[in-house]
């Protein structure tokens, strides 16, 4: 039987503002098997998203949504889900509001470890601003902000959230929707800062004046420059340079944010003794 | 009543968390941090959580999502910390969501005069982010204020659905004395709760409000599932560019505090102004937060020497108190002196509220206070 999105779409908001052949209504499907996947009870689940194209991505799942302000999503979720640690919290958020105007939430949210699953949709550009230049822009392409083409160095997303100390670490790309969904599922059940860089496509912004106007071409793209990351490993350093190596990069376990600051509670209250130093097999 | 000793920082957050609150998001800056120092060690043991974030933006915006989550949330700062949250402090506005912002006023602008007293975010809480929209700003003159004050923001902010600005300055928020509160039986007795809808989740339209009426947004995680944004909305809560909504909208978020605050002649029952000896009084001296202390004791020495004069102390300075002004302005004409540690943001206020220009001001910005001498002085110089 195909699966009955409509449970937890908003129905009455399709269709979704998104151009035809976007890579965003592949991810939000995703989401959504994943979340049928992990069984939550949407009343649970709360889902944040800023701004950019991303930003809707909120509005169109049945459960609690917050559309924020350009890059706090993870400072605005981070409230949220301490004030009520049962809930679920789906952050979404774009390249540049993740990583350019909110790149330091995304830092702090990695390195509090707090139980939040970041789903960065990596489009490559400003999509709903008309194609500016995103953190993730490769070099040497053309952008609206740097029409003789881009020579700011690409961010690579995964390292900055390893560095960062996000517990859980995977990249994806769209373009295989069954792979994605098993990640999303991974990263939800994973208990930490589950940091998921997910690429997309933007044939209309990114694509239009570097060689991919159509979306299959942006998609012929993203798989060139993605390998999974056994293969990835089997490459030369410098044939690495140029591919990101996809599937989960790092999964441990470490605590989570809500779980210590219960303890901080029951100090507080005379349950436990005071939180120091002892407490924590890494310290430093 | 309960006798305690302690600072004004301090007290606010005991205030705090006596409202109801449970979650602060903040960093830290001079002069507010005691603030969050407190919090931290309160707030947990109620149950509650005090973070500090990465940065000004984050505090606020940690604090915005908790109070989403139903929490009663506050954040605490100072001037540049509120010219960071300003954007945030938009969408609480546009979205209606409750909060307490604690701003200990230091010295301006930017970075300024950080470890010394102003009154110039007067302005600033009057119109902190861009847009349109009302701002309830209220102001503590003294300890027990730091306390009472407090305790009303959050009851403010919860019936009017809006984050509601509680101005200390360094001097009142560093001083360290005596105060009498009011018993906790008492406080808890007057705390308001955020309205909620009990129907069907199906028929639940949180934005869907009268005209100058809040809207009713439940607690998320209770089966009431909606949007908010920060972008124009219908009854929903989903983005909208209708001209008849968002004009609606406006005149809703406008309305709710200032048309509401002039028709009922108050947000609430408490005081929004305090009078000394102004009855009989020639001369009006008016002043606000830990300058009023000052003005106190002018007015004694003043009357100690025939002069009679009086002081009117606003403590809810936005929305003003215009009716009482007006009187004010008509019964003393010239004869009034305003008093402020800034460049007269307050007194402009004055000025448009009785429609003369032609008192007298008493202004300072160069980050001390202002001494009941020069304030007898400057009255002096008016007879």
């Amino acid at each position: 039987m195909a699966f009955n999105y409509d449970k937890y779409l908003r129905v009455n908001k399709m269709p979704t503002l998104w151009c035809w052949g976007c890579g965003d209504g592949v991810i939000l499907k995703a989401t959504i098997r994943a979340i049928e996947k992990m069984g939550w009870d949407m009343k649970d689940v709360c889902i944040v998203s800023g701004i950019g194209c991303s930003g809707r991505f909120s509005s169109y799942i049945d459960c609690n949504t917050v559309h924020t302000t350009h890059g706090r999503t993870v400072a605005y979720a981070t409230g949220i889900k301490l004030a009520k640690p049962h809930a679920h919290v789906i952050v979404v958020a774009g390249d540049g509001d993740g990583l350019a105007i909110g790149g330091n939430h995304t830092i702090h949210g990695c390195r509090r470890n707090i139980d939040l699953n970041f789903i960065l949709i990596n489009n490559f550009i400003y999509g709903l601003t008309n194609s500016q230049t995103s953190p993730t822009t490769p070099r040497g392409m053309w952008t609206v902000s740097q029409k003789n083409g881009n020579i700011d160095p690409t961010f690579n997303a995964c390292q900055l959230a390893i560095g960062a100390g996000a517990s859980f670490v995977a990249r994806e790309s769209m373009t295989d929707p069954k792979k994605l969904e098993k990640i999303l599922v991974k990263g939800f059940s994973h208990k930490g800062f589950s940091f998921m860089d997910i690429f997309s496509n933007c044939h209309i912004n990114l694509g239009r004046k570097n060689k991919m106007v159509s979306a299959m071409d942006n998609l012929k793209w993203i798989d060139n420059i993605t390998l999974p990351l056994k293969k990835w490993e089997a490459l030369s350093e410098e044939e690495q340079l140029n591919i990101f190596p996809t599937g989960v990069l790092r999964e441990v376990e470490q605590e989570e944010y809500c779980d210590m600051y219960a303890e901080i509670q029951k100090a507080a209250q005379g349950q436990r003794p005071k939180i120091t130093q002892d407490d924590f097999e890494k310290k430093i | 009543m309960r006798e305690v000793i302690s600072t004004g920082n301090e007290l606010a957050a005991k205030a705090a968390v006596e409202a109801g609150a449970r979650f602060f998001g903040g960093y830290p800056i001079t002069p507010s941090s005691e603030v969050m120092h407190e919090s931290s060690d309160l707030l947990p043991k109620v149950g509650g959580t005090t973070i500090q974030m990465e940065d000004e933006i984050a505090g606020i915006s940690a604090a915005l999502g908790a109070s989403m989550s139903g929490v009663k949330s506050f954040t605490a700062t100072s001037g540049p910390g509120i010219s960071l949250k300003a954007e945030q402090i938009g969408l609480g506005f546009i979205a209606e969501i409750p909060l307490v912002i604690i701003n200990v006023m230091r010295g301006g602008p930017s970075t300024g005069l950080p470890t010394r007293v102003s009154q110039a975010d007067i302005g600033q809480a009057q119109y902190p982010t861009h847009g349109d929209y009302a701002s309830i700003t209220l102001c503590a003159g003294s300890l027990t204020e730091c306390y009472t004050q407090t305790v009303r923001a959050f009851n403010l902010a919860e019936k009017y659905m809006t984050p509601v600005f509680m101005l200390l300055d360094e001097t009142i928020g560093h001083m360290h004395g005596k105060a009498d509160l009011p018993g906790i039986e008492e406080v808890e007795a007057g705390i308001v709760e955020r309205e909620r809808f009990h129907g069907e989740p199906e028929d639940y339209k949180p934005y869907k409000a009268e005209m100058n009426k809040p809207a009713v947004l439940n607690p998320m995680f209770e089966g009431y599932k909606y949007h908010i944004t920060g972008l124009h909305h219908g009854d929903e809560g989903f983005p909208t560019e209708d001209a008849k909504q968002c004009e609606y909208n406006i005149e809703r978020l406008v309305g709710k505090i200032n048309t509401v605050h002039l028709e009922n002649g108050g947000l609430d029952d408490e005081p929004d102004y305090e009078e000394v000896d102004l009855e009989d009084a020639d001369i009006c001296i008016i002043a606000y937060g830990s300058i009023a202390l000052g003005a106190y004791e002018a007015v004694k020495k003043l009357r100690s020497e025939g002069i009679k004069a009086g002081l009117f102390r606003p403590i809810m300075l936005w929305p003003s108190p215009i009716k009482r002004l007006e009187e004010i302005g008509k019964k003393f004409e010239n004869r009034i002196m305003v008093t402020e540690l800034n460049m007269g943001q307050y007194s402009k206020e004055i000025e448009r509220v009785i429609k003369r220009n032609d008192f007298t001001t008493l202004l300072k910005a160069n980050g001390r206070p202002i001494a009941p001498a020069e304030m007898v002085a400057k009255v002096k110089e008016m007879i």
